[in-house]
């Protein structure tokens, strides 16, 4: 495989870390690693490459999708499904807007929608934008990606609760609300904390 | 288009998160369609998704699952059903944002609308629930009924705007309210002013008025 983009660095290194990186600097490593190949595998369309990410990325959709309710021989397919679509929408990945675990999240969420909903429904796919001078480049996403995992393990319970509740397992704030025998306005509140917290982490610098 | 009302965080999460049923997430993507500032803003609540996604036990899959996925590679592709962009009329999507142009491929004026009431006509989009999905079209001086919510509505102004307590909508603004508001919108030009709503609960009027119309509007 060519890697030329510095930024991304070489694919095989992460697997041979050495030993004093820190764990946040291996985290950010392997991030850096997944979005170069991604991006790689738009160009290249080398099937050994998808088969790495493949290999990394489809037993954690599979987790995704069986935290969401389905019965495991439907978590298999739409797990496949999901990861031929990362297969055939390489092209669309901008390293520049998600990084790769973001992106085949919302590939793998539109997917299990499409399949709860029996009828085949649009999926509404947002327009190609015209880049965006301000926007934060790839490195930044990932750094913030990683202090975004940094500080959802540091959430209070209540707020990582209804996180986790919310996007592992698919539940309306209402469910939430219901499940938990809170009003609905104490699932929005404790949701938009984490969220501001969350955000921080976002506009700060590298 | 001067867009001054967005969405709530937790609306925003909940649309990351996958948890909206079919038309309030449908209202969603019709906003990012025509606000830049909301789409950056989902790219963070898509990101708690992604550092999640990270954060999972993997689960084993079928063991020839890699195979027959690499075998499916080169199929040729069939184009996504949803994607007929050939059929949405150009005057539709002139004037709606896209996720809904291709639901109606009509522009507004060729809809159904079914008349209502008093200078409400609407026209429900029959998806999946919990709640309900319509277009209202709402003459100008015409007031909906007091009403608060059982759970969240969501409105996203496509043409024409309206006031009430919290404040002006305009062309692609959003209301995004829950159970703790009670509004009285009025059509505030000599325009008519067509939304979208999505709720995920029925409304609940208040008043004699919206007990009147109530069972009519069936809202
Ligand atoms: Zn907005």
């Amino acid at each position: 495989m060519q890697e030329n983009d510095a930024e991304g660095g070489d694919v095989n290194a992460a697997a041979i870390t050495p030993q004093n990186t820190t764990s946040e600097e291996r985290r950010k490593q392997v991030r850096d690693e997944w979005s170069a190949c991604l991006t790689n595998l738009a160009e290249t369309r080398d099937k050994s490459e998808f088969a790495r990410l493949f290999g990394y990325f489809a037993p954690r959709v599979k987790s995704y999708i069986l935290r969401l309710g389905m019965p495991d021989a439907t978590a298999e397919e739409v797990t496949q499904e999901a990861m031929l679509l990362v297969w055939r929408k390489a092209h669309l990945f901008n390293r520049t807007k998600a990084s790769a675990s973001t992106w085949i999240f919302t590939l793998a969420r539109n997917q299990s929608i499409d399949r709860m909903r029996r009828e085949k429904m649009a999926l509404y796919e947002l327009p190609e934008e015209e880049p965006d001078p301000d926007h934060r480049d790839m490195g930044e996403h990932l750094v913030i990606e990683g202090r975004m995992k940094a500080a959802i393990d540091t959430l209070p319970e209540n707020q990582a609760q209804v996180l986790h509740l919310s996007y592992y397992e698919g539940k309306s704030h209402s469910e939430i609300a219901d499940q938990l025998g809170i009003p609905l306005g104490s699932v929005k509140s404790r949701l938009r904390l984490a969220f501001s917290k969350l955000k921080a982490h976002w506009g700060e610098d590298a | 288009m001067n867009i001054t009302h967005h969405f709530d965080d937790a609306t925003l999460m909940a649309y990351s998160a996958g948890s909206l049923p079919q038309g309030m997430a449908l209202l969603v993507a019709c906003h990012l369609h025509w606000c830049p500032h909301c789409r950056e803003r989902s790219e963070q609540t898509d990101a708690i998704g992604g550092a999640l996604l990270n954060q999972l036990a993997p689960t084993r899959l079928n063991d020839d699952a890699l195979n027959a996925v690499l075998a499916r590679l080169d199929e040729p592709e069939q184009e996504f059903a949803s994607v007929k962009h050939d059929t949405v009329s150009s005057a539709a999507a002139a004037e709606l944002p896209a996720p809904l142009a291709q639901m109606l491929g009509k522009p507004i004026d060729q809809l159904p609308w079914k008349r209502i009431g008093y200078g409400v006509r609407q026209l429900d989009l029959e998806l999946d629930g919990p709640g309900a999905t319509r277009l209202l079209r709402i003459s100008p001086g015409v007031s909906v009924p007091h009403h608060t919510h059982g759970g969240n509505e969501l409105t996203l102004i496509l043409r024409g705007s309206y006031n009430d307590e919290i404040g002006r909508f305009c062309m692609g603004d959003v209301a995004d309210l829950d159970d703790d508001v009670s509004h009285q919108p009025i059509v505030d030009t000599n325009e008519d002013c067509i939304c979208l709503i999505a709720t995920d609960a029925p409304l609940k009027f208040s008043g004699l008025m919206g007990r009147l119309v109530q069972p009519f509007i069936g809202l």
